[in-house]
């Protein structure tokens, strides 16, 4: 356990810094994406929360630490549930809908990474930033 | 799901855990428990916020939502709606008390807004008792970087960073790390100053509660610099919490091998130990707080020699304040340049105030230097209580002075603050308002200075014992003009003539409010009146006939039952039983009870 050098300080940083970059510090937001899952009950019921798991999951293994996941409440599109919002900076909101683990995880590596559109899980993508 | 989502942020000190937040942590987890969300949803207890006066505080991580006076009872509302459903309990939010509005998002309220967060940058931000999360954000980085620098080089950065002590004093910590350094000795020491004494005062137990390894990190490497491998945390037994929490930083420090020997791998060995003190105000004072250490009387002694020649046990010895430390390690990892473009021409960087008093946010801010007295009291401070006048702040508690609103626009740093009479202090900074007596004032600081006095010599000892008798005297209806004149040369007797900064200071809070609040004095001396009704043998309160309905309100309130009258008749104080406590004042509805 015991650091020696620069670089044992380093990589303990680094694994340390996985259990806390969900705290925002103050710094600018400007190049946050956010990630906003929808958790109402019937978000919940459709299986949100592992939408929302998958969605951690996936930005960890991509290493991404500019990315915000937020749980919110209902958006209204309970016939496409789970819900997913993406902000993505400079870009119109887009929410995603039925989204599941396989969606989730494409969201992250394809849309948030490559900003490829996933047109089938498109719900809507014309209106104002939430 | 193992995932770990959302962090709970509930402050863990001192005041909010007097507030109910340990319970509030219980209640938390266990719930989570019961919904079967412990796994993606993290309590974390952490240092001081800052604002203390709306604790239990939670902060909400991604979401950054800052929920305030949270009880235990309301730990179920905030993981039902918040944690599973993502909507904010409304009625937890902060309302800002001058436009009366609602804030969700930390970012967004006037409190943090105009602040600049240095030497709390921490605080609240990570767990303080565990090691991980002070190196997740850059800690112990500036240590590694200083032990291959060579010395000369590493003094030069703070030198050129422009810190100046934040116990009170001001002296430029390069300078004194220099002094200390180029002094020869087989052994050194260096000392932390946490004997923290002023009345109201408490920005280093919370820095030492919220960030304890930032003050760990900053002594190893002022112990690099002037050549000490030995370092003592001076800290009174009266900060169970901030002892506790170091206590754990220490052992965690020395797991990690960032204590002990051959640090980095440089050859440099460093080790600290902690030393309690009794909690006396005079051991604040570097001579005195080294004899304490010592075992000996808590006592000062004439400088020279300075304790950078002669300090713990005759060796060259440093002794440097809490959050003067907590400000070394984002010096080196900044640079020097960063931090002297922070602040004043001569005062760099930040300072931290512990608002107290009348003021609607009661709490710990850090403002830059330069930063107003308004802005720090009406914009930070979100204003005086219930909307009442604002008369004085006191600044550097029982050594300082009070402030008026002719100088509320003054840019606040070491130098300015002297110039208006008062001093930076420590950092305590109590508001007050109409409300407050100034000559009560006056007493109470010095009753605190009389009572701390050490005793060693002649003027501190008698001269402030006898100050505060004719003070006494003044307050209770006795005082004279001959009181007046003396009250002010014994002032300037002692600070001519006392052998600390103890007794050279204790006179200020009288000196100051006797020339900003001399007709204070003289109505009370004079006129046998005190128009705040503070001094209560000289509060004569009374119903004003014409007024008075014959509601029977007062009567009724009156702990002593000294107000006479039937209903619908004018009722009568009587003065011989009247403790002048101002229920009856406050209790009339029709402004006919007058108030001293």
């Amino acid at each position: 356990m015991a650091i020696k050098s620069l670089e044992d300080l380093k990589r303990i940083r680094e694994e340390s810094q996985k259990k806390v970059n969900l705290r925002e510090t103050g710094e600018s937001t400007d190049d946050i994406v956010e990630l906003m899952v929808g958790m109402a009950t019937c978000g919940i019921a459709a299986g949100a929360r592992e939408t929302l798991s998958a969605l951690l999951d996936e930005t960890e293994k991509q290493g991404l630490t500019n990315i915000r996941i937020v749980q919110v409440g209902c958006l209204g599109y309970c016939h496409s549930e789970p819900t997913v919002q993406v902000n993505l900076p400079g870009h119109e909101p887009i929410i995603f809908g039925k989204v599941d683990d396989k969606r989730a995880r494409e969201i992250v590596t394809r849309y948030v990474l490559h900003n490829e559109m996933l047109e089938d899980s498109v719900v809507i993508n014309t209106f104002v930033k939430a | 799901m193992a995932k770990i989502r959302t962090h709970l942020m509930v402050c863990g000190g001192t005041g909010c855990i007097s507030s109910g937040a340990d319970t509030l942590i219980t209640e938390l987890e266990n719930i989570l428990v019961q919904k079967g969300y412990d796994k993606e949803v993290k309590v974390v207890k952490t240092g001081c916020f800052g604002f203390c006066g709306q604790g239990p505080i939670v902060k909400v991580h991604p979401d950054n939502v800052f929920y305030v006076q949270v009880q235990a009872s309301d730990a179920k509302d905030i993981i039902e709606e918040h944690v599973i459903k993502g909507r904010h309990v409304d009625r937890l939010l902060y309302v800002e008390p001058i436009e009366n509005l609602k804030m969700d998002l930390h970012r967004d309220m006037p409190f943090y807004k105009k602040q600049l967060r240095i030497a709390l940058r921490n605080c609240g931000m990570i767990d303080p008792e565990n090691i991980s999360e002070y190196i997740a954000f850059r800690g112990y980085e500036a240590l590694a970087n200083v032990l291959s620098m060579p010395r000369e080089d590493a003094v030069k950065v703070v030198k050129d960073s422009g810190l100046r002590g934040r116990g009170g004093g001001g002296f430029s910590t390069g300078m004194k790390w220099e002094l200390t350094m180029r002094s020869p000795g087989d052994q050194k020491y260096i000392i932390c100053n946490a004997d923290e004494g002023d009345p109201g005062a408490f920005m280093d137990r919370s820095i030492l509660e919220g960030d304890p390894h930032s003050v760990l990190e900053a002594m190893a490497i002022g112990g690099y610099i002037i050549g000490a491998t030995k370092g003592i945390i001076y800290i009174r037994a009266e900060y169970p919490l901030a002892i506790h929490r170091l206590e754990v930083a220490i052992g965690q420090a020395r797991e990690f091998g960032l204590l002990g020997k051959d640090l980095f791998g440089s050859g440099f060995d460093f080790d600290i130990e902690i030393k309690l003190g009794a909690g006396a105000f005079v051991c604040g004072e570097e001579t005195a707080l080294i004899h304490s250490v010592e075992g000996k009387r808590g006592e000062p002694t004439k400088k020279p020699p300075f304790p950078s020649e002669a300090g713990y046990l005759n060796k060259p010895t440093c002794v440097n304040n809490v959050e003067t430390y907590a400000n070394i390690a984002p010096i080196f990892l900044n640079g020097a340049e960063w931090f002297s473009s922070i602040g004043t021409e001569k005062s760099k960087g930040t300072k931290v105030f512990a608002l107290a008093g009348k003021v609607n946010n009661v709490g710990l801010v850090e403002v830059p230097m330069g930063t107003t007295l308004r802005e720090i009291i009406y914009e930070i401070g979100g204003g005086i209580q219930n909307g009442k006048a604002f008369k004085a702040v006191q600044t550097g508690g029982p050594s300082g002075g009070v402030i008026t609103t002719a100088d509320l626009d003054t840019p606040i740093d070491y130098d300015s603050l002297k110039a208006i009479g008062s001093m930076m202090g420590s950092g305590g900074m109590i508001v007050m308002d109409e409300d407050n007596c100034m000559v009560d004032i006056a007493k109470f600081y010095l009753d605190f200075t009389k009572d701390e006095s050490c005793g060693k010599c002649t003027p501190c000892r008698v001269g402030t014992k006898r100050m505060l008798e004719i003070l006494e005297r003044i307050t209770e209806g006795h005082g004279t003009a001959e009181d007046l004149d003396n009250l002010q040369a014994l002032a300037y007797m002692i600070k001519d003539s006392a052998l600390c900064g103890l007794g050279q200071t204790a006179p200020n809070p009288v000196l100051s409010t006797m020339k900003y609040f001399r007709e204070e004095y003289e109505n009370h001396v004079f006129n046998k009146r005190c128009a705040t009704g503070s001094c209560k043998a000289l509060a004569k309160y009374s119903i004003i006939a014409d007024k008075c309905i014959g509601c029977t309100a007062c009567a009724r309130v009156c702990p002593v039952n000294c107000i006479s009258g039937k209903v619908k008749e004018v009722h009568v104080i009587d003065q011989e039983k009247c403790i002048s406590c101002g229920a009856c004042f406050n209790a009339c509805k029709f402004s006919a009870v007058l108030k001293p």
